[in-house]
């Protein structure tokens, strides 16, 4: 237990659990949001200072190539969010739609997810991989019905139903690889170690490993956003406060694929088991065309970014199935990349349907005129969200497309179709928001640009400079996706 | 102990008991009898995890079985039995599709399960074998139960369905670690919901229920 405690892992879990408990018990928001930047902080740091102490494996959790990444993004991201968080909730209280007694259980929560998001990825052992998942799904679902709006109930109840079939489907499919497992390895723990199964995956029963995957690509997938079963995510992303929205867009989403990524190498290590690709590339084309075409009739901002990251999970989720260094490299840039983007687009969002006290679209125009800064950092934010040089999500749609075209032609059809419809709609929805005569009451907010700026000077310079470092590590880790 | 033929049929009757239950879920329209044949179903499925521990030799699948006599067999359906007489909504549940459709559907999911699960799992051993083709016949059909019904109740009795279907699977792989850990996650999201149900009474919900319970209910909250 001791030993346990001073494993360097231990701090990512262990910061925003006990922020979570201390946070139950400050009674002033304020000192709370300033509490949950601060964990959220210490936790960052302890997600990078797993960059210097290397990977390590232990009998339940383990960092490796693969996870490292997303660990730093997830805490950054976290870290930004609580930043944004803190002046957006400040709006909040100002307007009586959240009170101190649930603000202090928005922070407990928004820790608890962290903390749920960051085990999940570091799990070296799928049951508790979806254990994880499963409690992120649980505080997620409290977090979206926080408003108690009829409308927050009914997309936190539907959240709920979806949500749970999708983890039921993934647990079914987490046993079966347990079942296929067991004859090789035996029983016990190791029998559910990533770093056991993926060196013993050849020998296990081919069929049962297909079997599994399909439960687990539409369990995961459904916390993915995958179509078809997407369809809580739109509600969530729109009825919840917007800092969740972006927690979920950014991470949740990215925690799914990540899963998804993994089982995927499982069953690719075996021979005699299907390419996992197939399925993979079905599902994000589909997402992909779906949400482009679905971006078109959107009413609701909120609603249209988040329709736009089922677009962008359907186009990480395509090129993973693709497969091949190249393909892998473009989404695994692309993941983390719409990760940067669209948090911060909700962080822009966000303060944007203060300021005009509404989110729908048609009430909102001309807010560049209004609230310059606001404005241009939203334009700045879907410029990049539509893929168009020079920010990072160009880059890693480029990367995809080219590798595309070179080996399947065919399927480069609907994947350029797709991002054009998707493109065009979104400059669409641009122009009436950001630019024309402005219209309707605005009222100035106190907003926190720096995370939005930040995270957009990120995908600025990953646009035009990947360090060296960092593209020999995208590199490597492709290669080990196969 | 019993001979070990007689063991995995004991296991065996168990499990399909299980889906037995889950058809009479399936059709069940009034919600009173909705709560008490749920009650039997985890009933069962105690019964059978005790019976799972019994046979592998592993205590710790008695506190699973605890768990779901105490959270399943009594604390949820009572306390939804209470919720349902306060609302008055115990008079019927409407259904999406007719009862016979919805019969025929389930028999195919568990046609379905059954050649699926046991074409797949030659290899497995014939406990988890038979087990896996019961639960994955359970979970088919509470996802079925799910999707034909439209009242908040009833699709969180469907949900723990197919959550017993899950522990049924997850007992029946013999060895399993983490199967105490998940049944409590499971618990903890479902007794959450159940009392989000209470505090917030999903409204609109209710509305295709019974809209005169509905409309005194919202004259109530105000």
């Amino acid at each position: 237990m001791i030993a346990s405690l001073l494993d360097p892992i231990a701090p990512v879990l262990l910061i925003p659990l006990v922020a979570a408990g201390v946070l139950m018990l400050v009674p002033s928001y304020r000192l709370g949001a300033r509490i949950n930047i601060a964990a959220s902080l210490l936790a960052l740091l302890a997600a990078l200072s797993l960059f210097a102490t290397g990977p390590s494996t232990g009998q339940l959790l383990l960092v490796d190539e693969l996870n490292i990444v997303f660990i730093a993004l997830n805490n950054f991201i976290g870290f930004t969010t609580a930043v944004f968080s803190a002046s957006y909730i400040a709006h909040e209280v100002e307007t009586d739609r959240l009170t101190p007694r649930l603000l202090r259980f928005y922070h407990a929560m928004f820790q608890a997810l962290l903390c749920t998001m960051n085990l999940a990825l570091v799990a070296n052992n799928i049951g508790l991989m979806w254990v994880a998942v499963e409690l992120a799904t649980l505080t997620t679902i409290m977090l979206v019905g926080i408003y108690a709006t009829e409308q927050a109930l009914e997309a936190a109840w539907k959240y709920f139903i979806l949500g749970s079939v999708g983890i039921a489907l993934a647990l079914f499919g987490t046993i079966l690889i347990y079942v296929a497992a067991r004859p090789v390895i035996g029983e016990g723990l190791d029998a559910m170690a990533w770093t056991v199964l993926i060196t013993r995956a050849q020998n296990f029963d081919p069929r049962l490993l297909n079997l599994a995957f399909v439960f687990l690509l539409l369990g995961y997938g459904t916390k993915a956003g995958l179509t078809p079963v997407h369809a809580w995510l739109p509600d969530a992303h729109a009825e919840g406060p917007t800092p969740i929205s972006a927690v979920l867009s950014g991470l949740l989403l990215n925690v799914a694929l990540y899963a998804i990524l993994r089982f995927k190498m499982l069953v690719a290590a075996n021979q005699n088991a299907w390419a996992p690709g197939t399925l993979m590339i079905t599902m994000g084309l589909s997402s992909l065309v779906f949400a482009a075409f679905m971006l078109y009739r959107r009413r609701d901002i909120k609603r249209l970014f988040a329709y736009s990251s089922i677009e962008h999970m359907g186009i990480a989720t395509f090129a993973f199935g693709l497969g091949g260094p190249l393909a892998n490299f473009g989404g695994l840039l692309h993941m983390t990349m719409h990760s940067l983007t669209k948090s911060a687009i909700f962080f822009a969002v966000g303060h944007v349907a203060q300021a005009k006290g509404t989110q729908r679209i048609a009430e909102i125009r001309g807010l560049t005129v209004t609230h310059p800064v606001l404005g241009w950092g939203l334009v700045l934010g879907v410029v990049a969200i539509a893929g168009l040089p020079p920010l990072g999500l160009f880059m890693s749609e480029f990367l995809i497309i080219s590798t595309t075209f070179a080996r399947e032609p065919w399927l480069a059809v609907p994947l350029v179709g797709g991002l054009l419809i998707a493109l065009g709609a979104l400059i669409l929805r641009l122009g009436e928001i950001a630019f024309g005569e402005p219209e309707g009451p605005s009222v100035p907010v106190h907003a926190s640009y720096v995370p939005l700026f930040a995270h957009m000077a990120l995908v600025l310079v990953a646009g035009i400079y990947l360090p060296r470092p960092m593209v020999a590590w995208f590199e490597h880790v492709a290669g080990l996706l196969g | 102990m019993a001979a070990p033929n007689l063991q995995l049929d004991i296991a065996h009757m168990l499990a399909g008991g299980l889906v037995l239950a889950s058809f009479l879920l399936l059709y069940q329209n009034r919600i009173f009898a909705l709560l008490k044949v749920f009650a039997l179903h985890s009933l069962l499925l105690s019964v059978a995890v005790a019976w799972q521990a019994d046979i592998q030799g592993a205590p710790h699948l008695y506190i699973t079985a605890g768990i779901a006599v105490v959270l399943k067999v009594l604390i949820i359906p009572g306390a939804l039995y209470q919720m349902v007489k306060r609302l008055g909504i115990h008079r019927e549940v409407e259904t999406v599709v007719g009862i016979g459709p919805t019969m025929l559907a389930g028999m195919g999911l568990v046609a379905l399960s059954i050649v699926l699960m046991l074409r797949v799992t030659e290899t497995a051993d014939t406990l988890a074998r038979e087990d896996l083709a019961f639960a994955l016949a359970v979970i088919l059909l509470g996802l079925l139960t799910m999707v034909t019904r439209r009242n908040a109740i009833s699709q969180v009795i469907a949900f723990m369905s197919i959550e017993n279907g899950l522990i049924l699977a997850a007992t029946g792989a013999r060895g399993m670690p983490l199967v105490v850990e998940i049944s409590v996650a499971f618990s903890v999201l479902v007794a959450l919901i159940v009392i989000g149900i209470f505090l917030f009474r999903i409204r609109e919900r209710f509305d295709t229920v019974d809209m005169q319970a509905l409309d005194r209910f919202s004259g109530e909250r105000t």
